[in-house]
């Protein structure tokens, strides 16, 4: 009753206006303000550590020197190998795990438990500790490894070949279980008459995964991959912990790199136009993305 | 009811005394001598009434910390212990306090602390009379060695035959090299041993202190003498060349596995565990080292060896009053004490390294600790990475281009040292240098 006196007088839009009214004011300070401020300043030579220095319009220049330079192209081609074996791996194992406590067994709530536990932990956390189960003298990963098959000392992430690979390992880890979580829910959503209907068809096993299973669980598989994707795309805490995005730049994703130009080189202006080319990259797929995905559900 | 009065009353009367009483909040790297200047400054507290807070912060997160405090003019230190390559950051973007009229006002004279110390942690133009810090942790990189294991008369005649001549202290870096390969993979009291914990950490500094410690050695300038920021021949030199090479060989055959992005800590660490037979690290962790070593029986230390030149990568800092505190007098108090030859004879009592004159031209210094001759011999051939203000973007290149060669054996030396001068002519570009 005294909402009502009180907003008396006011249309339904003004209320709706003063609902979201803090919101989106709070949106513009913290989100569109930034990086409005940030592609203000890539079209400049500003240096945030340089004081009283004032930043001079250089126009195209920083968006140039970014895409001619050879080293961002090869931090993307890092970043954009991370991305892709991770995503493939937790689609693959997070699809398999889902369909595997789908099932009902005993201690499958135990198991679900346990199984999401990595990713319940700080992803610098998880860099500090894989450090040391990666430790070529004492690393449970390395004992585990030539328990199987006996590949002798061998440096995880001090080797530039499998570097890169320490990282999508951990990741992988990591995150599968949000991928198995979000594919489970797909699987529990499916109904139960499908299958018995492809059963009174004499539709195999494998027939009712092609064609019940997979394609009811595929939007949510793509949903999870979406947000491991933007996930994976600005991943820097993991990484830098475990390797620092060594050795040399073999594990240096695009991530890394901008903050290094950003807050050690203090490289505003040009750091800002590289901020603001991955985030058009991010923004073009994820739209290109949706699409696919939507258009895979209207199916 | 009255009981309640008057603890109520106590509490509100101590947090009025706590707030008005007199304090200042010191910056520095969290080790060993940060824990040595914190039990020496009781004195200071004991004395003048003035609290002192400590902050310290890992090694790996100290230059991002303190830097950006700095560039955003916080108010979080009133003094700051800051590295050597700082010190043109501070004077030029007015971080640091200029002292030149507090030590006339007050009798500090610069001639009283060691000359390569004043040139390095307190002016700014470099070798100018322009003071923006005191001398106040004096450091090189240098080594310690297993002196037990070479102390063994089946290793050193097993080693004297091999190269035809001692197991020792080494003479220039190509012994350091005989002796490391001799103890890699070495089985010594049933255990697996290896050459030496080198610096490889890519992430801030490491590498590039490391690698320095053998250019150095190996005659490397920065720059052309009469031609400042010319580098071209000078730091790709074949000497610098051969130096990097030198540095990749000890990595591959003497480091022990796993020691892919080291520094301080992870040295000390294959170290005290008996991995190696050498560690190469700064003189602030030598008290520590020794402290375990009472009789001196396992580990003996020396300078960086000589190659072409003698020379030592310089480490250490200087304390600067922070220009954004609101307690600069207070901070200055702190220096001027700080700066007393009574306090510096303690400070190196506890573990500190002062460059004080007096301190350092005693007859007693040199065999004061079995590592004081070491430390007076470094500090008389130390030569320092760029102090420029734009040192930041200046030591990023390097340790990419040197990890991503010693480590990760990409490319060739040349190649690395090219690459390195390539990013430092456009720093140099930006800064209006060149």
């Amino acid at each position: 009753m005294s909402v009502k006196k009180k907003f008396k007088g006011l249309s339904d839009k003004a209320v709706g206006w003063l609902f979201i009214g803090p919101t989106v004011l709070l949106l513009l300070a913290i989100n569109i303000y930034p990086l409005v401020y940030a592609i203000k300043m890539s079209f400049t030579n500003f240096y945030a550590n340089k004081i009283g220095r004032e930043p001079q319009f250089v126009g195209l220049k920083n968006y140039i020197k970014v895409l001619n330079k050879e080293a961002i192209w090869e931090k993307m081609q890092v970043t954009a190998s991370f991305m892709f074996w991770t995503l493939l791996l937790q689609a693959i194992i997070g699809l398999g795990l889902a369909l595997l406590l789908n099932r009902k067994f005993k201690g499958n709530e135990l198991l679900t438990t346990l199984i999401v536990l990595p990713m319940m932990l700080s992803p610098a956390v998880v860099g500090v500790f894989w450090t040391y189960l990666y430790n070529p003298q004492v690393g449970l990963f390395n004992y585990v490894v030539n328990f199987f098959y006996d590949l002798g000392s061998f440096d995880m992430i001090g080797s530039s070949t499998l570097a890169p690979w320490a990282i999508v390992i951990v990741d992988t880890w990591m995150w599968t279980p949000f991928t198995m979580l979000i594919c489970l829910a797909g699987l529990r959503s499916v109904p139960n008459y499908l299958y018995e209907a492809a059963e009174v068809d004499r539709a195999s096993k494998w027939q009712q995964f092609i064609y019940i299973t997979l394609p009811s669980v595929l939007p949510f598989l793509l949903l999870a991959l979406l947000f491991r994707g933007i996930e994976n795309f600005k991943m820097f805490d993991m990484v830098v912990e475990l390797t620092s995005g060594g050795p040399g730049s073999a594990t240096e994703l695009a991530s890394i790199n901008l903050k290094r130009e950003a807050f050690e080189k203090w490289k505003t202006g040009y750091s800002s136009a590289f901020a603001v080319i991955l985030f058009v990259t991010i923004f073009g797929f994820g739209n290109v993305y949706v699409k696919v995905m939507n258009k895979i559900k209207e199916r | 009811m009255k009981k309640i009065m008057i603890l109520l009353f106590v509490s509100l009367f101590s947090f009025s005394v706590n707030s008005n009483a007199k304090s200042i909040t010191l910056g520095w790297a969290a080790w060993d001598p940060a824990n040595a200047l914190q039990e020496l400054t009781k004195e200071f507290t004991a004395e003048t009434g003035i609290e002192v807070n400590f902050e310290f912060v890992p090694w790996p997160n100290f230059a991002d910390r303190m830097l950006n405090e700095l560039n955003n003019k916080g108010k979080t230190f009133d003094l700051l212990i800051g590295d050597s390559q700082w010190i043109g950051a501070g004077a030029v973007y007015g971080h640091y306090v200029k002292l030149n009229d507090f030590f006339d006002k007050e009798g500090i004279s610069m001639s009283d602390f060691s000359p390569a110390t004043v040139y390095a942690y307190s002016t700014w133009p470099k070798g100018s009379e322009n003071y923006y810090a005191l001398p106040a942790m004096g450091d090189a990189l240098a080594w310690a060695y297993r002196k037990d294991w070479f102390d063994r008369p089946e290793l050193k005649s097993e080693f004297k035959k091999k190269h035809g001549y001692d197991l020792g202290v080494p003479a220039n870096w190509n012994q350091l090299y005989d002796m490391c390969t001799f103890f890699q993979g070495r089985e010594i009291d049933g255990q697996k041993r290896y050459g030496a914990a080198i610096n490889t950490e890519r992430g801030s500094e490491g590498i590039t202190m490391g690698v320095t410690a053998a250019m150095y050695a190996w005659g490397m300038e920065y720059e052309n003498p009469n031609k400042p920021y010319d580098m071209e021949g000078y730091f790709n030199s074949p000497q610098a060349v051969e130096a990097v090479e030198f540095y990749r060989k000890l990595y591959e055959d003497c480091a022990p596995p796993g020691h892919s992005d080291a520094y301080m800590v992870a040295n000390l660490d294959a170290y005290k565990s008996g991995q190696v037979a050498f560690q190469m690290n700064w003189y602030a962790f030598w008290p520590g080292v020794s402290k375990e070593d009472s009789d001196g029986r396992v580990s003996g230390f020396f300078a960086n060896p000589k190659q072409n030149v003698a020379a030592a990568t310089l480490g250490g800092q200087g304390i600067s009053v922070v220009k954004y505190s609101d307690k600069q007098d207070l901070a200055l108090e702190y220096i001027k004490w700080f700066a007393r030859p009574d306090v510096q004879q303690k400070w190196w009592d506890l573990g500190g390294y002062s460059c004080h004159n007096d301190v350092l031209n005693s007859p007693s210094f040199p065999t004061s600790t079995v590592y004081a001759q070491g430390f007076l011999d470094s500090m008389g051939i130390v030569k320092d990475f760029w102090q420029e203000p734009t040192f930041v973007e200046l030591m990023l290149p390097m340790q990419e281009a040197i990890h991503d060669y010693v480590v990760n054996g990409k490319g060739t030396a040349k190649e690395a040292l090219d690459k390195i001068i390539e990013e430092w002519v456009e720093v140099f570009e930006a800064d209006g240098k060149l």
